[in-house]
């Protein structure tokens, strides 16, 4: 949750702010690369961290709300995948390109419906669960694709790559629509009912079933939105890429796990923020693009990005069990 | 999910009968938990439930706050039938149940899990269209509560996980008497707690009673219970063996009646039972 303006110190609170730390490591790693390399704050170049960070950042946005519930996702690129396919195929098919984007949506929300009946009414591992999910997607895309990669040419589909230039920067439509929906969900998770019931399941399920939080349906709503969410990552890879591809995104899982964790969201539910994947997200963009431009090695970046995950999980361990 | 904690019913005059239970009976398999057990608690009383293990106190009190469905008997609200079928038709009418496992979530602050699963809404269209909460409404009403419990916590933002035992379960029971209309249901509150610790619970208990609501309370703990009871309800094999309260009988006749080694057969006192 962000800094409060309450009572008290507020350099107090803003430090004990789980997204302190992932915002420190970002302006950092920011610092660094602006003094090794003219070109990093150029803002054509920090335009492309943003742009480079739009689809695993908002597959990311599903992924917190289903972490904050204590579980895991991990088919959302499979998912996210299976939109541009379905979504591609049907436009090439002379489709109205409305109906196949709205058609492609609504598949990824079913899945994402899918997984949380199976979570919330059989009780069912979320790890398993969509592991399995990913699987049968990743099938069907397969053969949906009816062989390999084939060019999205349709002006909707891309559209989210379009760009308008605010000065000298240029902003993507994709962009506009990643941090709306980052606006939208921290709303919902941090000013509604809901999203307290989210937090609360996460932190101590049975306490919620007991205060008479339905927990069967919120857990249902997480993962229904979670493919929503997924869905419009779809649209978003397109705009990146006019391409349907069906072995694109195939660590997107991973690394929206990634970000949410540098974000300083708990594996174990309950703790965390939305802003901390975002920054979380930015650090993994930020960091690929900086050694990219300072002419490093980029295998250095999943060495880099392993250290900060396994850092930000310690930490969440260490205070964890302070609270004991 | 629009309970307001600020209208309370008004309660009913102390010393009538607010819940009755008559002849429960629940099987389970070839076990009977509970044998056409009775229960009678009055308004602005606090009622301790006592018993051995197995004497089906527990058993008795999930009929009672909905979580179990007794196979025969009745039980009444106020002189109405009623059938729970979950815990949450118990909570529509009035009856707040606080469990021994402090049931809290711990990252959670306390403003927050006080209302949680029935948080205020602001009024007028943001609240009704933008489903936004009301937090400094919450926080406001929160702190009154406590303060009108007597109930001291360090800042009513912090989280929960950051107090004492004893202070989380106040949490808790402060919930039940915040939205309870007519009784609170305790199940072993200071069973995970220290001596301090079930001191200020105890206390708040005495303070829930003085404001008019009755208190079933459950608990091994006989001191506790002849600090804080006014009657007691004394359970064995899955009946009501005797109801006393602590000036007519001691600790050890009590855990007599308990065990069955003495009968609680003092005129008025048991229900002809055993």
């Amino acid at each position: 949750m962000p800094a409060s303006k309450r009572t008290g110190s507020g350099l107090v609170r803003l430090i004990t702010t789980p997204t302190f730390g992932p915002l420190i490591v970002l302006i950092v790693f920011c610092a660094v690369f602006s003094l090794a390399t003219k070109t990093f704050l150029a803002t054509g170049n920090l335009s492309l961290v943003v742009q480079q960070s739009v689809i695993v950042g908002t597959l990311a946005i599903g992924q917190t709300m289903i972490i904050l519930t204590a579980g895991i996702d991990l088919a959302n690129g499979g998912i996210a995948v299976l939109g541009t396919i379905l979504a591609g195929r049907l436009v090439a098919e002379q489709q109205n390109p409305v109906l196949s984007l709205l058609f492609a949506l609504f598949i990824c929300t079913s899945v994402g419906f899918t997984s949380g009946l199976l979570v919330s009414r059989l009780m069912l591992p979320p790890f398993i669960v969509t592991l399995g999910l990913l699987g049968i997607v990743t099938a069907i895309t397969r053969l949906t694709a009816q062989g390999g990669a084939f060019p999205v040419t349709d002006d909707l589909l891309s559209w989210t790559g379009n760009a308008f230039g605010v000065g000298d920067t240029s902003i993507t439509y994709g962009m506009i629509v990643m941090f709306g929906l980052y606006a939208v969900v921290w709303y919902l998770l941090t000013q509604t009912a809901w999203g307290r019931h989210v937090y609360a399941i996460g932190n101590n399920r049975e306490a919620a079933r007991l205060v008479g939080i339905p927990v069967q349906a919120r857990l249902l709503s997480v993962y229904t939105s979670a493919g929503l969410l997924y869905g419009i990552g779809a649209w978003l890879a397109l705009g990146r890429i006019p391409n349907a591809d069906p072995n694109a995104l195939q660590n997107a899982n991973l690394d929206s796990i990634t970000a949410v964790v540098i974000g300083g969201t708990s594996l174990f539910g309950g703790r965390g923020s939305l802003w901390g994947t975002l920054i979380g997200t930015l650090i993994v963009s930020v960091l690929r693009n900086g050694l990219t431009l300072t002419g490093i090695d980029p295998l250095w970046q999943d060495l880099i990005t392993g250290i900060l995950v396994i850092s930000a999980v310690a930490l969440d361990q260490i205070s964890r069990r302070k609270q004991r | 999910m629009t309970t307001d904690a600020s209208t309370k019913v008004t309660l009913p005059p102390k010393g009538t009968v607010v819940l009755e239970a008559r002849g429960v009976t629940k099987r389970y398999g070839q076990v009977t938990a509970l044998d056409h057990a009775d229960l009678e608690l009055r308004a602005g009383e606090v009622l301790a439930v006592v018993g051995d293990n197995g004497a089906g106190k527990s058993t008795l009190i999930k009929i009672l706050c909905g979580a179990v469905v007794p196979d025969e008997g009745e039980v009444l609200l106020d002189g109405k039938p009623v059938h729970f079928r979950s815990p949450l038709d118990a909570r529509k009418l009035g009856i707040e149940t606080v469990y021994q496992d402090l049931a809290v979530a711990p990252a959670l602050d306390i403003a927050t899990n006080l209302f949680l699963g029935r948080e205020l809404r602001h009024q007028g269209p943001l609240g009704t269209w933008l489903r936004l909460l009301d937090k400094s409404r919450m926080r406001r009403e929160a702190q009154h509560e406590m303060d009108q419990l007597k109930f001291h916590l360090p800042s009513i933002d912090s989280a929960v996980e950051k107090l004492s035992g004893g202070q989380r379960q106040g949490v808790a029971v402060a919930r039940a008497a915040i939205f309870a209309r007519r009784l609170v249901i305790m199940d072993e509150p200071t069973a995970a707690l220290g001596v301090r610790e079930s001191g200020q619970v105890l206390n708040l208990i005495r303070t829930i009673r003085d404001r008019g609501l009755a208190v079933i309370l459950i608990s091994h703990d006989m001191p506790h219970v002849f600090e804080v009871a006014d009657r007691i309800q004394i359970m064995r094999l899955g009946r009501r063996a005797a109801v006393t309260t602590p000036q007519k009988r001691t600790m050890s006749e009590v855990v007599a009646i308990m065990t069955g080694a003495a009968r609680g057969d003092e005129p008025g006192e048991g229900n002809g039972a055993g």
